[in-house]
């Protein structure tokens, strides 16, 4: 022990000390305040989505191509499938801001009207692949056991497999007869592990939370706790990934078409405008630069708002 | 550096009689998206040369902010606003990063709170010590191998040889905390910061932790800073405090004489709630029933229940719930070519839980208690043995009967964080029980929600939050209501209080006592703090390594322990011998 | 250790035979009959049809076909092409071209993608970590084929700085594919390695670090990299087998003859010998790269033992 000699109190910077207590004024312990009116996880990450400008930015593109998808008149007056030589890769002109390509076609008209394809594939891949995935990862990560074992070497096998070459041998299969259906079905078919994998994990990592168990020691069921709370509270990490990944399909169908094996030539379709528009790198970039910068700014957008949704639902990315 | 060296024992001379730290008006902030947060406002403190200081506060009060202030470890968005920082009469608020660095270890060292995520996982503890005699120019190469063992050893771990080559996970939460403590100490500072060094620990371990720190820090004249929320313990080891509350110092001065005199209401409320200092079990504003009249419990408790079924032989007994020699044991997946073990983490635990009491189940982490409680709630099925409610076996019960028991007994768990469905707002998390049982409609529903929210002294408004809009206290409230929702008869609580603010804990166990009184439930309390047993429970069970090493009577346990054990968990209570002023 | 590996090969055998059956079945659903294909424009002589078929098992059922297969393949004969050349000529003609490709990618994406990843997670926050963030996200937007075909002309034909193909598969040649091939995986790396060293930077053990004196750099390539590089590791050696995997696109673009190439042709030709083949070492591929970054894993971390 040091000096005793000299009496504490008298020591500078260590005399009793209270504070005024008009400067530090007693709260109540552990107060409810009453400011705010109920939000919810998802309501606190929307809010502080709407501050984020990736968020904004990305969608209000996302917006802008839905109104394309779904009005693409509204946006041009050209017919997209009226090509005639006679116009082949002529100037810009009145009511065709951007020109023709080689086959004679309005290239805005066919930018403006390949967001559909584009859009459809992409959305409705995610969409089955979040039902195959969901399912499945929820079913294997909840139950566990054998069943999880089962469903886990099938995820690898589809791992395993590169996406695009399956996509391509099946797609062979029907090679003459291919619909946008046929995509979907095989990109569906063969992306699902990775919404899989992660739902899974989600699922494992939610299951054992207090919460569950108390609903299980009131007595609900293990399906009920299943659906009421493990999935949604599992389901933030699956709508990011599938945001990005939507983006990703327009990709995988863009490549496909540029493999020879994407959509028929009577559909619209930006990844078949660029492939045929490679080779007019040099003379007429223009006929490759809009249909790609349309492709690139759509995948975009989309892995953009899945970014910003991502650092929203992530309560670690927020405190930091 | 070596001429610095010399230096410091001049300082250590001359500084006798001034502080080796002086924090004068303070401010620290936080730069959020919502701006600048204080986190420490106007902060004084001093610190002599080998003199210990604590800071006691609950958690947000900012005493951590204030420790790594002052060795400039601050998160990114930290900035210091106002005040200064004097350390050996240096301002290091104006020191340059290097300087700092070169301030830090040597003159100033840190131990840090969570043994666990403290060390870096991929280096073994030698090597992370090592480094720290190397960075402050102490040792190097065989030289410094050889302090690290010693250093090792100081700490109190045995085997030093073999330690300093074993990496952080292969250690238990005690020789982290060890190992933190022999960094800590590794250059000599004068100054060791400790912030919460054994909060994550068992009561025991932090009492033989603190013991042995206390013991080398007087030996090396090293001077302590001591983080803590326990004022007990801070008590116990400092000479000077400072309480800290919503980044303002309260009340400072001689530790005894805030213990036996404190004089701002915060520190009054803190001294009169810490359940170290407390010696008594609470009594709630209703009258409690006496169990130790077997008369008296038995017509308390058809009182009480006349809406429930009373089971039909609660005349004749009073036991509600009973546990008969259960084991547990988990199968261990042995090595390559060994056969699995199996690892009893519950062994031949028997007891009887009495109508309208608290039965507390203590012991420390690995002592099986929370498997008891998961046995008993019907989560988790005895290897053998079997828990009887009001005299039936639960483990046969299917669907329909086990609906019924689910009514009956109902859990509180400990981390109010991960109690409540985010998802789910109060309204639907008090409702699911009612729903899943098909009780009343709606607006029936919406009544007893109302009620229960009343009972646990929460506003009705609450119905429309979110279990984030909540601090911890509040969602532990919630959890009491849906437990409640039921009208449950045995309430197993899960180290139900253990992660609260003391001020908090103090609360929930008034309103769960309360709440005990009002409706005669009966009370299983998992905890790992004896002193909040004391507060709560008619009954303690001690358990150790799956077994039971002591029952009896709360009183009996604390006025007469019989097991060696027992007593060492009673000693090891922070704060528990300090006479206290009146100040009730 | 060897427990797990051993565990791990044995877990690979149905993973490996579901991808084959898989492979199989798809191939074996192939439209037109390549026997028929054989004789181009001549008619049809059935009898020697009949024979073709014998020769390759076409005549048995399709289990029966895949069994065979299966037993060819563990004796190391991975049968022979329709126009007579032994599949393994042309696995062993590809597969070295390939896997040089595969190699130049993951060097750029581990040397490139980890540089930038560590320098913007430092910065975090800054004008040149936002830049990096949004450069990676728009790399990952544009096609592999877009960028591979515009590097192609940019460099390749107008600057001239690299060869426009790569037939000769030397490293020169191979650098502008390798390129194209690493794209999108390199966003990825760099994201990775950027979150994961901006995680590590807030750790409570890098705090400590600090309080015991350590220098701001020895901090940081001690205590924050080490860490910080175990997930980009992970990810690096799981993508060696998606790079030979995804080849297709950069291959033919810049006329490798590698793996994606003949690959391609393959399908194209309904030579589901040749296919189910070389997906079958692609699988075998990427899952030892997996085994093999799991005991990686391992070996970075301490606190992984595999029992």
């Amino acid at each position: 022990m040091p000096d005793t000699s000299i009496p504490r109190a008298t020591r500078a910077g260590q005399q009793r000390y209270v504070a005024p207590l008009d400067e530090t004024p007693l709260q109540g312990v552990d107060a409810v305040s009453n400011e705010s009116d109920g939000s919810s996880l998802w309501k606190d990450a929307f809010r502080s989505l709407i501050r984020q400008p990736l968020f904004i930015i990305s969608g209000l593109l996302i917006l802008l191509i839905l109104v394309v998808v779904a009005f693409p008149w509204l946006f041009t007056s050209a017919d997209p499938t009226y090509c005639t030589l006679d116009n082949s890769l002529a100037e810009p002109r009145a009511g065709h801001p951007l020109g023709f390509n080689q086959q004679g076609c309005d290239i805005y008209a066919r930018v403006i009207y390949g967001a559909q394809a584009s859009v459809m594939v992409g959305a409705f891949t995610t969409l089955g692949v979040v039902i195959i995935g969901g399912i499945i990862g929820a079913v294997a990560g909840f139950y566990g056991g054998w069943i999880d074992a089962l469903l886990s070497r099938i995820m690898d096998i589809f791992f395993a497999l590169p996406f695009v070459l399956a996509a391509i041998v099946v797609l062979q299969l029907v090679r003459d007869s291919i619909t946008v259906w046929h995509i979907i079905g095989v990109l569906a078919a063969f992306g699902w592990t990775q919404i899989a994998r992660i739902t899974r994990g989600a699922v494992i990592s939610t299951k054992n939370s207090d919460f569950v168990t108390a609903s299980t020691a009131v007595g609900a069921s293990p399906l009920k706790n299943l659906v009421r709370h493990v999935l949604p509270n599992a389901i933030a990490p699956v709508i990011v990934t599938a945001t990005v990944s939507l983006g990703i399909y327009i990709v995988a169908e863009a490549t496909l078409s540029y493999l020879g094996l994407g959509l028929p030539s009577t559909i619209v379709s930006w990844g078949a405008d660029i492939a045929s528009a490679q080779t007019l790198i040099r003379t007429n970039p223009e006929a490759l630069f809009f249909p790609a910068a349309a492709l690139a700014v759509t995948v975009l957008s989309f892995i953009m708002m899945g970014d910003a949704v991502r650092d929203a639902l992530d309560p670690k990315a927020r405190t930091r | 550096m070596t001429g610095d060296a010399n230096q410091t024992v001049d300082e250590a001379a001359t500084a006798e009689t001034g502080p080796l730290l002086q924090i004068s008006d303070l401010e620290v902030g936080f730069k959020t998206q919502n701006g600048m947060v204080s986190a420490v406002r106007g902060a004084n403190l001093s610190v002599y040369p080998g003199q210990t200081v604590a800071i006691v506060g609950e958690s947000g009060s900012g005493k951590s902010t204030l420790a790594h202030t002052i060795v400039n470890l601050l998160p990114d968005n930290g900035r210091i606003r106002r005040g200064s920082i004097r350390f050996r009469d240096q301002e290091v608020t104006q020191f340059s990063k290097r300087r700092m660095a070169a301030l830090r270890g040597s003159s100033i060292g840190l131990v840090p709170q969570d043994p666990m995520s403290n060390l870096n996982p991929l280096w073994r503890v030698g090597f992370q010590i090592k480094e720290t005699l190397k960075a402050n120019n102490i040792a190097t190469g065989k030289a410094a191998d050889k302090r690290v063992r010693e250093l090792l050893a100081e700490a109190g771990l045995p085997n030093a040889e073999e330690r300093a080559r074993q990496f952080p996970h292969e250690f238990s939460g005690g020789m982290l905390q060890r190992s933190l403590i022999a960094m800590g100490l590794a250059a000599r500072p004068d100054l060791l910061i400790a912030d919460e060094p054994t909060s994550a620990l068992d009561v025991t371990v932090q009492h033989q932790i603190l013991n042995h720190l206390d013991g080398l820090t007087s030996e090396l004249n090293v001077a302590v800073l001591l983080i803590t929320h326990d004022l007990g313990l801070a008590a116990e080891r400092a000479e000077h405090l400072a309480v800290m509350y919503k980044g303002r110092i309260v009340e400072s001065g001689p530790a005894l004489d805030i213990l036996q005199d404190p004089q701002h209401p915060y520190t009054q409320r803190l001294v009169h709630s810490a359940p170290s200092l407390a010696s008594r079990r609470l009594e709630s504003e209703h009258q409690h029933i006496q169990v130790s009249d077997p008369s008296a419990a038995a017509t308390e408790t058809t009182d009480g229940a006349t809406s429930r079924d009373a089971a039909p032989g609660a005349t004749s007994t009073d036991t509600v719930l009973e546990a008969e020699h259960l084991v547990k044991s988990f199968p261990i997946r042995g090595d390559f070519g060994q056969k699995s073990t199996d690892f009893k983490a519950v062994d031949d635990v028997s007891f009887s839980l009495q109508r309208g009491t608290t039965m507390a189940l203590v012991g420390e982490s690995g002592s099986g208690k929370s498997t008891v409680a998961q046995i008993t709630l019907r989560l988790l099925r005895p290897t053998s043995g079997r828990v009887l409610f009001d005299g039936e076996d639960i483990s046969p019960l299917a669907s329909k009967e086990l609906l019924r028991l689910r009514r009956k007994v109902q859990p509180i768990f400990q981390n109010p964080y991960g109690t409540l469905d985010p998802m789910y707002s109060i309204y639907r998390t008090i409702e699911e029980p009612l729903r899943t049982h098909g009780i009343g409609n709606q607006k029936q529903r919406r009544q007893k929600i109302k009620d229960l929210l009343e009972k646990v002294a929460m506003p009705a408004s609450t119905v429309n939050r979110y279990p984030n809009e909540l601090s911890g206290g509040q969602r532990q409230r919630i959890a009491i209501a849906r437990a409640l929702a039921l009208d449950p008869e045995v309430v197993v609580c899960d180290e139900a209080v253990s992660a609260l603010d003391v001020l908090v804990q103090d609360q929930i166990l008034n309103l769960l006592n309360d709440l005990q009184g009002e409706f005669g439930l009966s009370y299983l309390f998992i905890s790992h703090d004896l002193a909040v047993v004391r507060q709560i429970a008619d009954d303690v069970l001690v358990m150790r390594h799956g077994q039971l090493v002591e029952a009896a009577s709360t009183d009996e346990v604390f006025g007469n322990p019989q097991q060696q054990y027992t007593r060492d968990l009673l000693e090891s209570i922070p704060g528990g011998h300090i006479p206290l002023g009146n100040t009730a | 250790m060897l427990r797990y590996t051993s565990r791990r090969i044995l877990q690979m055998i149905p993973v490996l035979l579901g991808t084959t059956l898989l492979i199989y079945a798809m191939v074996f659903a192939m439209p037109g009959d390549p026997v028929t294909a054989l004789f181009g424009d001549k008619p049809v002589n059935e009898n020697v049809a009949d024979q073709i078929r014998a020769e390759y098992n076409l005549d048995e059922p399709f289990i029966v076909q895949y069994l065979l297969f299966l037993k060819g393949i563990f004796v190391g004969d991975f049968g022979i092409t329709f126009s007579g050349r032994p599949v393994i000529d042309i696995i062993a003609r590809v597969f070295p071209t390939t896997i040089k490709l595969a190699f130049m990618a993951l060097i750029i994406e581990m040397v490139l993608g980890v540089a930038v990843g560590v320098m913007a997670g430092i910065r975090k926050g800054k004008l040149f970590d936002s830049t990096v963030l949004m450069l990676s996200l728009v790399v990952i937007a544009i096609p592999t084929f877009v960028l591979g075909f515009v590097g192609q002309f940019v460099f390749g034909i107008e600057l001239g700085w690299f060869p426009a193909t790569a037939r000769d598969a030397s490293i020169g040649s191979l650098l502008m594919p390798a390129v194209v091939l690493a794209g999108v995986s390199l966003a990825y790396v760099i994201r990775l390695t950027r979150t994961s060293i901006v995680e590590n930077l807030s750790a409570d053990h890098v705090r400590t670090a600090k309080a015991k004196g350590l220098s701001g750099s020895r901090v940081t390539t001690v205590h924050v990299l080490r860490n910080s590089l175990i997930p980009v590791v992970t990810f690096l050696g799981a993508d060696l087998g998606t790079l030979m995997g995804g080849a297709i696109v950069t291959e033919y673009i810049f006329a490798v003859d590698g793996v994606g190439s003949a690959l391609y042709d393959a399908i194209l030709r309904s030579e589901g010998t040749t296919v189910v083949s070389i997906v079958t070492l692609l699988v075998v591929v990427y899952i030892f790269a997996n085994l093999l970054v799991d005991l990686l894993y391992a070996v970075l971390d301490p606190r992984i033992r595999y029992a």
